[in-house]
């Protein structure tokens, strides 16, 4: 698989050049990042092209991009004083509507994924694109280059707020007739915060703000110690062998 | 003449063979249908959110939920997606299990597959020869991961554990006793394997009942001959897979194609169809039966010749058994790490895709370093089926509908995620 992922690769460059940037490769998968003007231009020849070839569109989905690397508890210092028992810090999802972080000036935000799948070829690709604009990311439709795009894209906007703009039909998919908001971005609580019941009194169903208060009872934490990374230890190792090896036989010549 | 103007009806969601919560907006002509609409969403549970809040390993059970027909397959995409992170490969003896349950997950979806299809279709019978089958299949969910349904079995680095060394036996009732009570239990006498052999070598006498029910019926012919008919690269071009793919003729089948756990270690075939209608669809899914038994039986015959681990021995990632834990104070301490805070699983992105019994069920997970997944899409066959409604539902009658419907095999659980 590894060497069709370096073709693939160098068949990217050959034909796209600049518009494309080839990321690396996972499971046989090759990622590569497109830029949004060559979008639609692209996923065409991708289709068409005797090279590339594919046929259908597996999958396509919004991730969005802020709080990427972000911990919820710091774990690089505490072991002086150990660990707090509850999580301060609120992390996305975890606060209510009006606290919500504000999304600042990030660039890329939103990005669309696609899985591409070629029958002919027995392959797949990953590509990407990342949303423009911060306030109404808008990203070129494919329903045209493949129709199972049509329900993916629906559902890419309304969870992420991503319009595609040319689709034949963007409505929300998912959520509920009349909802508001796109609830897998990552400043929209996970919890709710409004609860419905049947009041008595005044004869009909009223809304009120829960009272449940938001807590993480597994904090999101990253550790970038050297047990997860065995991959670097490995190479770290390796080389100081050549080290070592290549002094003593400076040592032998000397 | 006075005329008639097209109107719009409501299948669903409370209809019978609306297979759960679809709501289907049809605009008829007559008793044609003109276009269909369907409305997705109404068991919409945000599982993909969900599972950006929880440890990598308490999302399985989520997993389960979505497809909830064919369960363990939707869990080996998931834990193969994290595998494939960690760069972890589970023992032998774990992928044969995981290859024997996945096929046992196959065949019991299309047993209640072809169970609701006879429903829908007026076939009784064929239901309650189904569910006779299907709950054997309960029975060995239950005995290796004490769930009927809803298992969390696989896990990453392998499965939960080893198959029980006895099946449970049914006890004495006033209706079950005697000699019909040794009958029922014949099967359990020995292990699970052998319950599982037994059942796998009997199963395509079971087969052959349900085809004298429906495969030269005349009704049944006349219901899906011809109705639902996807080209080979209309399927292509709308995103099918699995027996919708293969049923309009496209010799595709990850099993074969893309191999994953010890496919490439069994010997089957894979069935094509030829027209891609309805009827097609159904000598499928009836041959992948006999396949999915002949591949359990492969599979029985190694899990009895190779007893081992069932669980690699890694305790970055799975957690020290009991006795380990006991007198040894770094399995201890694991222990306590991934209970409390889980794995972390290495930066970077990836997407493992199964052949589910409904088609190419995938999972694309990103991670950024964390416990928990950054962010988990999961792609299900029947949503790409379903969204392809219109077209082919397009001048039929409104019967037919009811029959195209049936032969997409939709869940909503995992349609709606």
């Amino acid at each position: 698989m590894s060497e069709t992922a370096k073709a693939i690769s160098d068949l990217f460059t050959e034909r796209f050049g600049e518009r494309v940037t080839v990321g690396d490769t996972q499971s046989g998968i090759t990622t590569v990042e497109i830029e949004v003007d060559a979008w639609q231009e692209v996923c065409r020849a991708l289709r068409d092209e005797e090279d590339f070839n594919f046929e259908q569109l597996t999958d396509l989905c919004g991730v969005d991009y802020l709080s990427f690397g972000q911990s919820e508890w710091d774990t690089e210092d505490a072991s002086q004083e150990g660990f707090g028992r509850g999580v301060e810090s609120l992390g996305p999802g975890r606060f209510d509507w009006a606290s919500r972080p504000e999304a600042g000036d990030m660039k890329q935000r939103f990005g669309v994924v696609v899985h591409l799948l070629s029958f002919r070829h027995n392959r797949r690709l990953r590509i990407r694109c990342f949303a423009p604009d911060e306030g109404m990311p808008i990203v070129p439709t494919l329903v045209e280059i493949w129709s199972s795009a049509n329900w993916y894209e629906r559902e890419a906007f309304d969870l992420f707020g991503i319009v595609f703009e040319g689709h034949p039909d963007l409505r929300r998919i998912m959520t509920d007739y009349g909802f508001t908001g796109h609830p897998f971005r990552k400043d929209f609580p996970l919890i709710g915060n409004v609860a419905v019941r049947y009041d008595e009194l005044k004869g009909r169903i009223v809304y009120e703000p829960v009272e449940i208060e938001p807590r993480v009872t597994v904090p999101r934490v990253l550790r970038d110690d050297s047990r997860y990374k065995s991959d670097e230890v490995d190479q770290a190792a390796d080389a100081r062998a050549e080290e070592i090896a290549a002094a003593q036989g400076e040592d032998k010549d000397g | 003449m006075a005329e008639i103007q097209n109107y719009t009806m409501n299948f669903g969601p409370q209809h019978p063979a609306a297979h759960g919560v679809l709501r289907l907006v049809l605009e008829m002509d007559g008793e044609t249908v003109v276009r269909a609409d369907p409305h997705v969403g109404l068991l919409h549970r945000a599982t993909e959110k969900l599972a950006e809040s929880k440890p990598y390993n308490h999302n399985i059970g989520y997993l389960d939920r979505l497809d909830y027909m064919s369960m363990m397959c939707n869990e080996h995409a998931y834990v193969r997606a994290i595998e494939q992170l960690l760069g972890i490969e589970p023992p032998p003896r774990a992928q044969y299990i995981r290859t024997m349950f996945d096929e046992l997950t196959r065949f019991s979806n299309h047993l209640l597959w072809i169970a609701s299809c006879g429903i829908d279709l007026g076939a009784m019978t064929v239901f309650l020869y189904a569910f006779r089958e299907r709950e054997m299949i309960m029975d060995m969910y239950e005995g290796v991961s004490g769930a009927r349904m809803h298992a969390a079995y696989y896990r990453p680095g392998g499965v939960y554990r080893d198959l029980p060394d006895a099946m449970p036996k049914y006890k004495e009732t006033r209706w079950t006793k005697g000699k019909d009570l040794k009958r029922r239990n014949e099967w359990r006498e020995g292990s699970m394997l052998d319950f599982i052999e037994a059942f796998a070598a009997d199963v395509d006498s079971k087969i052959d009942e349900y085809e004298t029910l429906l495969t030269n019926n005349r009704i049944w012919k006349q219901r899906t001959v011809g109705i639902g008919v996807v080209s080979p690269d209309k399927a292509m071009q709308m995103g099918f897979s699995g027996v919708m793919l293969r049923g309009s003729g496209v010799e595709w089948d990850l099993r074969k194609k893309q191999p994953y756990a010890m496919y490439d270690q069994v010997d089957f075939d894979v069935p094509v169809g030829v027209s891609g209608d309805c009827y097609d669809r159904y000598l499928c899914r009836v041959e992948e039966m006999r396949q999915s038994a002949k591949i359990i039986l492969q599979c029985v015959d190694w899990l009895k010749k190779h007893p081992g681990h069932v669980m690699l021995k890694n305790f970055k990632v799975i957690p020290p058994t009991r006795e380990e834990m006991k007198d040894d104070m770094e399995a201890l301490i694991h222990h306590f790490k991934l209970f409390t805070e889980g794995y972390c699983v290495p930066e970077g992105e990836t997407y493992a895709a199964v052949e589910a019994p409904k088609g190419e069920f995938g999972c694309y997970l990103v991670s950024d370093g964390a416990n928990k997944p950054f962010r988990a899409h999961f792609r299900a066959p029947g949503f790409a089926h379903l969204s392809s409604m219109n077209e082919l539902a397009q001048g039929h009658m409104l019967a037919d509908t009811v029959a195209i419907i049936s032969t997409l095999d939709l869940v909503f659980g995992e349609v709606d995620r």
